[in-house]
C-alpha cells in the first residue's frame, strides 16, 4: 500500500509550520515577501516554495470562520505529470510519491499543463530553469530522504494541531470518513479520494473545498486514461496506415503504367 | 549547363527588411539563450506555454501539412495532375518544419538536453510521439529534398536518392498523419480545462483534418504569390481540382465537428455570446464554411476566389490553434500572458528567415514548374 497524508483543514490554524518545515528540510530559498488580500505568504506556491498555506475567510450569515489550507503536490495515483512527461523525468514510486528527476527534464513543461490542480512550478529567472514540486519528502539520492528512513514527511512532523496525518491510504480513508460520519460539521467529501482518480493526499473540511480554489470539477477518471488510449492506437494506426499507403502507392503507379501504355499502343495498333 | 550552376540572390528592398528581421531574431536568440526564458518571455507559472509553442510549433506543423497532403496526392494516389505544384509544396514544408524545430529548441528550458527523450522514453506521452515524428520527419524531407539538391549539387548521388524516393514518400506521409494528431492529442489530457467548445476525444482527428486541408489553401496562397514573383502560373484547373478535395475533407470536418458538439452537449456554447463562443463562431464561420462556399461556387474559377479561399482556411487554422492554446485555455489557467517583444521578434524573424530561405531555393534550384521543365530540356 502507499503511503498518503490526511488533512483536516478544520483543525488548521495557519502557522505556516509546515511552509517552512518544507522550506528548511528542503534547503529552498526564502521568497520575497509579497502582501495580497488573504494572509497567505507568499499567495501561491512558486519554484521555490513547494508547500504554501491558503487563507480564506468564509462568511455564513452571522457566523465568521478563518480557514486554512496547505497546498502541495497531490501524489496522485494515476499522475497527469508522469503520463505527459516525454522524457520519464517525472516517476511514480510504488511508496507512493511522484517524484521529479531533474537530470532527465528537457524543460518543456508540458507537466504543468497536464497537472489537473496546477502544481508543478518553474524556475523562471533561471536560464537553465528546472520544474520543482513537493516530493513527499523521498529522495531516491537520499539526501532530502525521509520516507526510507519511516519519518514523516517535514510538514506532517511539524504540524502542532494533528491537522495533518501520516499513513497508510486505505486506513486514512476509513479515518476520514469515520470523521465525517461522525461529525455534521463536515463537507460530506473526502477531497482526493477520487479526483483524477484518487491521490495520496487526501483533505476533509467543513468549508467547502472551492473556496480554497481546490478544483471540485476534476474528472474521478484517471487522466492518463485519456491520452493512453489514443496512445495505444498509434502502433496500430501506424502499421495499417503504412501497409495501406504502400499498397495505394504500388496500385495506382502500375495503374498509371497501365493507361500510359495503353495509350502509348494506340496508335500504333 | 554549367551556367545553371551559379548562385544567385538577387537583392530587393523587401529582401534587405526580411534579412533585417531575420538578424534582429538572431540576437534575441542569442539573447534568449544565454539568459534564459523567464527574462526572455513573458512566461509564467499560469502560462507555460506561449507563443512560441502555441504558433511556431503548433500553427507552423500544421500549416507545413501542405507537403504531406501533396505527397499523398501525388506520390502516393499518382495524381499526376498536380504535379506542378509538388515540388514547392514539399519545400515549404521542409522550411516549415525546420523552422518548428528551431521553435520547438528555443522554448525548452534545458535546451542542451533537447536530446534526451531519444533516450529516456517516456512513450506514454504524446509529446513523445509529436518530438520522435517531427524529428524523422524532417530528416526523411531533409533527404526528400535531397533528390532536388542533387539535380545541381552532389550529382553521383541523385541516382541513389533517387531509388530510396519511394521508401522515403511513404515513410513521409505516414509521419506526418501520426503526428498532426499527436499536437491534438497533447490537449486530451486537458480535460475539464481546454474549454467544451474545443476540448474532444477527436481533437486529433480534427487537428490532422484540418492539416490535411490547410495544405492546398497554404499551395494556393503561396502559388499566387511565388507566381507574381517570378511569373510562374499553375493552371487553374489544377488548383481548382486540389481545392475540391480540400472543400470536401473540410465538409467531414464541419459535420463531424457539429455532431460531435451535440453528442457532447457542447453546442449550447456555440451562440452563447462569451469570448469563447465568439472566437469559435470566428473560427468555423470564416476559416471553414466561407471557403467552403467558395469551393463548391463557381468563385473557385477565378484566381481571386482561389486566393480567397487560401488565405481564410489558412486564417481558419491559424486561429484554431491559437483559440486551443489561448482562448480555451484563460479560463481555467487564469493570471495573465502576452507575448513580449523579444517572443514577437523571434517569431516574425523565424517566418523571415523562411521566406528567404525559400526564395534562395527557388532561384537556385529546380522548383517551380518551369525551372524543372527546362532543366528536362537541357538534360
Ligand atoms: S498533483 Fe499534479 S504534479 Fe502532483 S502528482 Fe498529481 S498530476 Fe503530478
Ligand atoms: S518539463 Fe521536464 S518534467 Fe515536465 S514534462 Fe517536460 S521534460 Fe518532463
Amino acid at each position: 500500500m502507499s503511503k498518503a497524508v490526511l488533512v483536516d483543514i478544520s483543525k488548521c490554524i495557519g502557522c505556516k509550520g509546515c511552509q517552512v518545515a518544507c522550506k528548511q528540510w528542503n534547503d529552498l530559498p526564502a521568497a520575497k515577501t509579497s502582501f495580497s488580500n488573504d494572509l497567505g505568504n507568499p499567495s501561491d506556491g512558486s519554484g521555490y516554495t513547494w508547500t504554501h498555506v491558503r487563507f480564506r475567510t468564509v462568511e455564513n450569515g452571522d457566523e465568521v470562520k478563518y480557514r486554512f489550507a496547505k497546498h502541495q503536490c497531490f501524489h496522485c495515483l494515476e499522475p497527469a505529470c508522469v503520463s505527459a512527461c516525454f522524457a520519464r523525468a517525472l516517476q511514480k514510486s510504488p511508496e507512493g510519491p511522484v517524484v521529479y528527476y531533474p537530470h532527465l527534464c528537457v524543460g518543456c513543461r508540458y507537466c504543468m499543463l497536464a497537472c489537473p490542480f496546477s502544481v508543478p512550478k518553474y524556475e523562471w529567472e533561471k536560464t537553465f530553469p528546472l520544474i520543482s514540486k513537493c516530493q513527499f519528502c523521498f529522495d531516491p539520492d537520499g539526501k532530502y530522504d525521509r520516507m526510507r528512513h519511516g519519518m514523516k514527511p517535514a510538514c506532517v512532523s511539524t504540524c502542532p494541531t494533528g491537522a495533518l496525518q501520516y499513513g497508510e491510504r486505505g486506513e486514512l480513508l476509513v479515518q476520514a470518513w469515520n470523521k465525517i460520519n461522525s461529525n455534521t460539521k463536515y463537507v460530506k467529501h473526502v477531497y482526493g479520494e477520487k479526483e483524477a482518480g484518487g491521490t495520496s493526499w487526501l483533505y476533509i473540511s467543513d468549508v467547502p473545498f472551492e473556496t480554497f480554489g481546490f478544483r471540485t470539477d476534476v474528472t474521478t477518471r484517471p487522466l492518463p486514461e485519456y491520452t493512453e488510449s489514443y496512445m495505444r492506437m498509434t502502433p496500430v494506426v501506424a502499421l495499417s496506415w503504412g501497409a495501406l499507403l504502400t499498397g495505394m502507392f504500388l496500385y495506382t503507379k502500375r495503374r498509371n503504367e497501365i493507361a500510359r501504355e495503353q495509350h502509348d499502343q494506340k496508335p500504333g495498333l | 549547363m554549367t551556367a545553371k550552376k551559379n548562385w544567385t540572390f538577387k537583392m530587393t528592398p523587401v529582401r534587405k527588411v526580411l534579412i533585417g528581421l531575420a538578424a534582429i531574431c538572431l540576437v534575441v536568440v542569442g539573447y534568449r539563450l544565454a539568459f534564459g526564458l523567464g527574462n526572455a518571455t513573458n512566461l509564467n507559472d499560469q502560462w507555460p506555454w506561449g507563443l512560441w509553442i502555441g504558433f511556431d510549433v503548433l500553427t507552423g506543423v500544421a500549416l507545413a501539412g501542405g507537403g504531406y497532403s501533396t505527397a499523398l496526392i501525388v506520390h502516393i494516389l499518382h495524381r499526376d495532375q498536380f504535379k506542378p505544384i509538388a515540388r514547392s509544396a514539399m519545400l515549404t514544408s521542409l522550411l516549415g518544419y525546420l523552422l518548428v524545430m528551431g521553435g520547438l529548441f528555443l522554448d525548452i528550458g534545458q535546451w542542451f538536453n533537447f536530446w534526451r527523450p531519444f533516450v529516456s522514453w517516456g512513450y506514454h506521452s504524446v509529446l513523445f510521439e509529436v518530438f520522435w515524428c517531427v524529428s524523422l520527419y524532417t530528416l526523411i524531407q531533409v533527404l526528400e529534398f535531397s533528390e532536388i539538391a542533387t539535380e545541381k549539387i552532389m550529382k553521383p548521388w541523385h541516382c541513389k536518392i533517387k531509388k530510396l524516393m519511394p521508401v522515403l514518400l511513404i515513410i513521409g506521409v505516414l509521419l506526418p498523419t501520426l503526428h498532426q494528431s499527436s499536437l491534438g492529442g497533447l490537449y486530451l489530457i486537458e480535460v475539464g480545462k481546454l474549454h467544451p467548445l474545443w476540448w474532444s476525444m477527436l481533437l486529433p482527428p480534427f487537428f490532422l483534418m484540418s492539416s490535411f486541408f490547410v495544405g492546398p489553401a497554404m499551395i494556393s496562397v503561396e502559388t499566387s504569390l511565388a507566381g507574381k514573383a517570378y511569373n510562374h502560373q499553375v493552371p487553374l484547373s489544377v488548383m481548382r481540382g486540389l481545392i475540391k478535395i480540400s472543400g470536401t475533407m473540410m465538409l467531414i470536418y464541419l459535420a463531424l465537428k457539429i455532431g460531435d458538439l451535440i453528442y457532447r452537449d457542447a453546442f449550447k456554447w456555440v451562440f452563447s455570446g462569451t469570448l469563447e463562443g465568439n472566437m469559435f463562431l470566428l473560427e468555423i464561420v470564416a476559416g471553414v464554411i466561407i471557403p467552403i462556399i467558395i469551393c463548391f461556387s463557381s468563385l473557385s474559377s477565378t484566381r481571386k476566389g482561389l486566393v480567397t479561399f487560401g488565405a481564410l482556411t489558412v486564417f481558419g487554422v491559424i486561429l484554431n490553434r491559437m483559440n486551443v492554446v489561448f482562448t480555451g485555455m484563460s479560463k481555467s489557467l487564469g493570471g495573465n500572458y502576452f507575448p513580449s517583444m523579444m517572443e514577437w521578434v523571434v517569431s516574425i524573424g523565424l517566418v523571415s528567415i523562411g521566406v528567404l530561405a525559400y526564395m534562395f531555393i527557388v532561384e537556385n534550384f529546380g522548383i517551380l514548374e518551369k525551372h524543372h521543365d527546362h532543366q528536362v530540356l537541357t538534360n
